[in-house]
């Protein structure tokens, strides 16, 4: 996409010449569009569509009780200690963050009383400070008013190291003043051109400060309102009991015209995810069910004639394989895959490209994520705007082992390939899932073909992500040659999920593997286009930055990626639920109702 | 007898020490972290999740970690779980009702399924009634109750829409609408476990009955001109049911630890779920507590079975 061009376009927007729809439209065209393209307008100097969602009734209430399914229950309710987004799902339903992310993934207004632009003053032109303008009149449950200073509280209380907040990350960098009792200036150290992150989605909840205040730090633990949440969600707490049960009732107070719908709202969790799918869409004992890792046969036959359907939201969620650059069967200083060897079959480029022909993805599509998931060549897939269409992908055995032949692999006596004396032979390790070991099969199958011998490894997952040093199975440590798994995209924007493969970041026994490039990739280039996006406020030139880091670990064939993934619930057929696959799935909670 | 269950009181005391230190030790050993969930957010910088197990003291020697437990519990304090940052006792009491209702019941319909049918069919040997009890009882013990459970819902729930298959805890009614939502919601899951119990305590009762019903005393008894029902009543049954006081004693601390595969199939939040969400989380303290109150359980109905030996058959003295 061309600089001035669009440039210019922006500008039509801002005069009324365009309509921001079309702006889109034109985006899409090129490949960029929807969230960032509406964080582009927002830094070009547009205010972000504040997008009009769907919302039918027209009173508060009466839409009865509503029933939702978690099959993993939520076990606390202070969305600063969520480990998981069960956690978070269920504080979202008593707790709010000045916006949230629609399905387009643009921002949408909840306790903010407008989305920061350049035109309303809201952004600095450095990037590095916004001003938030907070909603007049909001209250929390028990009635005290919604003040800046409940936000300037949360930011110091989610970044003491005391308190033991998972939110730290998110709040540790900044520093959040209050302007006035009804906004609040969030300064960034750097030129920060995602600005969207602290108070806004899933770790944005504000507390109460008049309930918190005296459990900042390390009494957070004792604080009577982790279990029984005061917010300003649309609905009030009722009860809870961690890992089964969240109630609440309709909050008559709550901000939003005409919401919520629902008079009551239950999670229940628990159980597995198939007879969660079965209790929504054949029973119909519940109106949603989270999560629905289920394989799409199963619910393609649960569908026929059913009470329900399954739903699906788009974001950057990718299964991909990672490459090691390095050697995971030589120790070095009591450390295996460490960075002073290099990986004696990998490390050569057209071996791993070779391998990457190797992944049937049309297959891995048709035999297990049916729907849920889309064949990608890349490692970013979303926003559409950060999305690169250079890149391309095949299944082709006979060109791959034409590859290894030239790159010196040939086929051995016993069918396997060798070169000077060394066999090709591969460790793939996974988590213990059902999808992962299927996609190994699919690939072991393709390697046998091409003269690869594979052996295939699982791990359960509890091991597999944990962070435990002395456990050699963890992902991070990499004592495989290949391995594959998930990285969700928790926010519409790459710095995160790109910024994890610097040569900085490599996994080692120096940090105890807690750097997270874990395949041990080092390209200056790489790390070059990664620091000049991060202070990069120009939007264009930013979003081609992040192309062109996608475009290098394709290149570099870092990762084979196997299936972007959507996000799968079911849903009764009357139910409405606002879903994204740029937030969690109660973020938009407010906006749910059931068609009469 | 005073003495005697305080000496065996006694002795609990080490083996319960015993216990809980191969329980520790197992847990610590085990791979796995509760904050294993932050990683692959890569939201949550790996730090975060360092800082979080240094916080909770996780990074600390097992024998410290040993003791620092050992010392909490014997102030009464459980330590709080660190998923839900909760303490464990409370969660633990907010889980106990649903087990006790649940399992309770089931081991209430497994008795009253297995000793009368063990005692005709011990009566009759090989007769009709037999063959049938036998079998069934084969059949019972062989299905596993995942099977059964599964197979239930599909009947009873998705085929014919009878019951629900979700259990709830807190039913939105009063009154006589409550009790009998109770039930409905608990007939699947305590059938599935009552029958299962019931199918194995039936052979249980059957071969204890016979063992004792070919003795000269019951010969002596019916010589002497009793009727039947009284022979098998007060003479054979009396002393037929030590073993199977035994085995329902061994079974009652399973009605307070909940059984784990029903409660997961049926989601009723009990001590089960409990236990086995927690080992999947990592949530050692949990774990810990959990298992510990079971294994205090099983001493103290081991004892409690002894004791009632005792009663049912004077000739076994208590010292």
């Amino acid at each position: 996409m061309l600089d001035k061009e669009l440039r210019s376009m922006i500008g039509q927007v801002k005069d009324g010449q365009m309509d921001r729809r079309a702006f889109i439209k034109r985006l899409a065209a090129v490949g960029l569009t929807a969230p960032l393209a509406n964080q582009l307008l927002a830094l070009g100097g547009v205010a972000m569509a504040q997008s009009p969602a769907v919302y039918k009734p027209t009173k508060r209430g009466g839409g009865g009780p509503l029933k939702v399914l978690w099959w993993q229950g939520a076990t606390l309710l202070n969305p600063h200690f969520a480990t998981g987004t069960k956690d978070q799902d269920g504080s979202r339903i008593f707790y709010e963050p000045l916006a949230s992310w629609d399905a387009d993934g643009n921002l949408n207004p909840i306790l903010a009383a407008e989305i920061p632009s350049v035109a309303n003053g809201g952004l600095a032109a450095d990037a590095k400070s916004v001003v938030w303008k907070i909603k007049p009149g909001v209250k929390w449950h028990d009635g005290k008013p919604l003040t800046a200073d409940d936000f300037v509280f949360t930011w110091q209380y989610a970044s003491d190291p005391a308190t033991a907040a998972v939110t730290i990350s998110t709040y540790g960098d900044i520093t959040v003043e209050k302007v006035s009792d009804l906004s609040i200036r969030i300064l960034f150290k750097t030129p920060t051109p995602f600005w969207a992150n602290a108070f806004v989605g899933a770790y944005g909840c504000v507390l109460p400060k008049h309930l918190f205040a005296d459990y900042k730090g390390s009494k957070s633990r004792e604080a009577p309102n982790n279990l029984a949440p005061v917010g300003t969600g649309p609905y009030k707490f009722v009860e809870f009991k961690p890992g089964d049960v969240v109630r609440g009732e309709l909050n008559p107070d709550y901000h939003m015209p005409n919401r919520p719908h629902f008079d009551t709202i239950e999670m229940k969790g628990g159980g597995d995810a198939v007879s969660a799918a079965r209790a929504v869409i054949q029973t119909g004992e519940f109106d949603f069910a989270w999560n629905m890792q289920v394989e799409d046969d199963v619910l393609l036959r649960l569908e026929k004639g059913g009470k329900g359907k399954t739903v699906y939201a788009t974001g950057g969620d990718i299964e991909f394989i990672a490459i090691n650059f390095t050697d995971p069967n030589v120790e070095i200083d009591g450390e295996r895959s460490s960075m002073k060897t290099k990986h004696p079959i990998l490390s050569d480029p057209n071996v791993r490209k070779a391998l990457a022909l190797l992944v049937d993805r049309d297959s891995v599509k048709k035999a297990i994520y049916g729907r849920a998931g889309r064949t990608t060549a890349n490692y970013l897939n979303g926003p559409e705007k950060f999305v690169s269409k250079n890149t391309s992908w095949e299944f082709n055995i006979e060109k791959a082992s034409k590859m290894l032949d030239d790159a010196g692999w040939k086929v051995g006596a016993d069918g396997i390939r060798e070169k000077d004396g060394k066999k090709f032979k591969l460790l793939y390790q996974t988590s213990t899932n059902g999808p992962r070991q299927k996609t190994q099969a699919i690939v072991k199958q393709a390697c046998q073909k091409a003269g690869i011998d594979v052996e295939l490894k699982s791990v359960v997952a509890s091991v597999f992500f944990s962070s435990d040093v002395a456990n050699p199975d963890t992902y991070p440590k990499f004592y495989a040659d290949i391995e594959e798994f998930q990285i969700p995209m928790t926010q519409p924007d790459p710095a995160l999920h790109m910024r994890r493969y610097i040569s900085a970041n490599v996994a080692t026994k120096e940090n105890k593997w807690q750097g997270q490039n874990f395949p041990r990739y080092v390209n200056k280039e790489y790390d070059d286009a990664i620091a000049a996006a991060e202070t990069e406020t120009d939007p264009v030139k930013r979003a081609a930055l992040y192309i062109k880091c996608n475009d290098l670990l394709w290149q570099d064939t870092v990762f084979i990626p196997v299936m972007h993934r959507l996000l799968v619930d079911a849903s009764s057929n009357s139910l409405r639920p606002a879903l994204s696959g740029w937030a969690n799935r109660t973020d938009n909670i407010q906006d749910w109702y059931r068609e009469a | 007898m005073s003495q005697y269950v305080l000496r065996r009181l006694l002795i609990a005391v080490p083996s319960l020490l015993a216990i809980s230190l191969v329980l520790f030790v197992v847990l610590a050993l085990a791979p796995g972290d509760p904050f294993s969930e932050l990683a692959t957010n890569p939201n949550v910088p790996p730090e975060v999740q360092a800082a979080l197990r240094a916080k909770f003291g996780l990074d600390d020697p097992i024998y410290l970690r040993y003791l620092h437990w050992l010392n909490a519990m014997l102030h009464g304090d459980w330590g709080f779980s660190f998923v839900s940052r909760m303490n464990v006792d409370t969660l633990i009491l907010q889980r106990l009702p649903a087990t006790l209702y649940v399992i309770g019941s089931a081991q209430i319909l497994a008795l009253l399924i297995a000793i009368p049918v063990g005692v005709y069919a011990a009566t009759r040997p090989y007769s009709l009634f037999d063959q049938i009890a036998n079998t069934l009882a084969f059949v019972g013990f062989s299905l596993p109750t995942f099977f059964t459970g599964i197979l239930f819902i599909l009947i009873f729930s998705v085929t014919l829409d009878w019951l629900p298959f979700v259990y709830t805890t807190d039913i939105k009614a009063t009154g006589i609408r409550w009790v009998l939502e109770m039930i409905r919601q608990a007939i699947m899951p305590v059938a599935v476990l009552g029958l299962f119990q019931a199918a194995s305590m039936t052979r249980f009762v059957r071969s204890a009955m016979l063992d004792v019903i070919r003795l000269d005393y019951v010969t002596t008894a019916r010589a002497k001109g009793l009727g039947q029902t009284t022979v098998i009543i007060k003479h054979v049954m009396r002393n037929a049911m030590i073993p199977v006081v035994t085995l329902i004693a061994l079974q009652m601390p399973a009605v307070f630890g909940g059984a784990i595969v029903t409660e997961q199939i049926f989601r009723i939040p009990g001590i089960g779920s409990l236990l086995i969400s927690s080992i999947l989380s990592n949530d050692t303290p949990v774990v810990m507590a959990v298992t510990f109150v079971f294994a205090c359980l099983v001493v103290l109905f081991n004892l409690i079975a002894d004791v009632l030996y005792g009663w049912l058959d004077p000739r076994i003295s208590l010292r």
